[in-house]
Formats: structure tokens, sequence, C-alpha cells
């Protein structure tokens, strides 16, 4: 006899598995840090969170118990993951990482001028 | 059924964090290691949860926390470093 809620959590997790692999191709096979900054933060974080759910309702049907270590684990990483990605990839701009030979468009090399001219119309 | 998928599951984990690892070897800046560690942590605390439904324990649970605790200070304090060159600095200028 296998119970209706078996199913929902074997979905969950490997829904999670799906998510963390296409996590290590993006990181292996992405041109660039900020692509691969876009699959580290968003995938990973996604992944991270359907294993989590699934462990939240299997804790529920077997035990009987609402685990509130685990919705503290699936808010914790929903807030942090992309924050880190996100200082990552100004820290690397702001050191000098090389952007790649397919990039179209860096709004971002303006705003050296944009402060020269701002601080030369103020002196 | 249950303990075949989380089996699939944790076989899917590692062949993502073999991945993972070889971006942290080959990655040709700091920053891209520093990524390749931060979801290296991502994915350990997929794996304990994983482990813990494998089990049958709710032991490992705070487990989890520390791990996502640490992989977030160790990013926060990587990008300060990699953008100042200090990790702690008293200048109030920017």
């Amino acid at each position: 006899m296998i119970d209706v809620s078996e199913y929902f959590v074997a979905a969950f997790i490997l829904i999670g598995a799906f998510f963390g692999v296409v996590t290590a191709i993006g990181l292996i096979r992405l041109p660039d840090l900020y692509t691969r900054t876009h699959a580290a933060s968003k995938s990973a974080t996604l992944g991270v969170m359907s294993v989590l759910i699934g462990a939240l309702l299997f804790f529920l049907t077997e035990e009987g118990m609402f685990n509130s270590r685990i919705v503290l684990g699936i808010f914790f990483v929903l807030i942090t993951a992309p924050v880190g990605g996100h200082l990552i990839a100004r820290a690397a701009y702001n050191s000098g990482v090389k952007l790649a030979p397919e990039t179209v468009h860096d709004d971002l090399s303006k705003k050296e001028q944009y402060e020269k001219k701002k601080n030369s119309s103020r002196d | 059924m249950l303990n075949i998928s989380v089996y699939i599951a944790l076989v899917a984990f590692a062949i993502a964090m073999i991945g993972i690892v070889f971006r942290a070897i080959k990655g040709p800046s700091v920053a891209d290691r520093v990524i390749a560690l931060d979801s290296l942590g991502i994915s350990l605390i997929a794996v304990t949860a994983l482990f813990s439904i494998l089990l049958r324990t709710s032991v490992f649970l705070e487990v989890i926390l520390l791990l996502g605790i640490l992989a977030f200070i160790g990013t926060v304090a990587f990008s300060k470093y990699i953008e100042k060159g200090a990790i702690v600095d008293r200048d109030r200028r920017k």
C-alpha cells in the first residue's frame, strides 16, 4: 500500500535534482562570469527549494509534525542565494573581470564618465 | 518507490557536484571559484535533506540551517575581499 503523498514527495525531489543538474550544465557551458551567476543563483535556488519542500511534505506525512526548521531553511535560501550572486557579480565588475565577446550592451561602462562629469561640474 | 527516487536524485546531485568542482578548479578568475563554491554549499544542503529522508530521521535539519548560513557569510566575505582588498574596512567614504 503506497500513500499518495509519496508520489508528491518523489515528484518534488526529482524536479529539484533536475534543476541541480541544470545548474552544473550552466556553470560548465556558459561563456562568461555574469551569465554563470544567473545559472548559479536562480537555478540552484529553485532546485534546493524543491528538495526542501519535498522533505517538508515527507516529514509532515511521516511523523505528523510540521518542521519549522525546514521552513526556516527554505526562507533563508530564498533570501540569501540571489543576494550572494549579485554581490559577487558587482565585485567582479569592479575588479575588472572581462565580459564575454558576445556581449552587445554594457550599461555600467558609462558610469565612470557620468561620475567624472558630475564631479567636474561641482568643482 | 520513494527510496528509488531519492537514490536517483542523489546520483544526479553527485554528477552536478562533480561539474561544479570542475568549474571551481578551472575558473579563470577568483569570482568564478567563489560562485562555484557557493553552488557547492547549496547542493550540500539538498544532499543533507535527501539523506534525512533516506534515513527517516529529523536530526540533520539543523545542519541545513548551518550550511546555508556558512555559504552566505563566505560569499559576502569573498565579495568584499575581491572588491576592496579588505574584509573589515574602516573607510566610511564609499
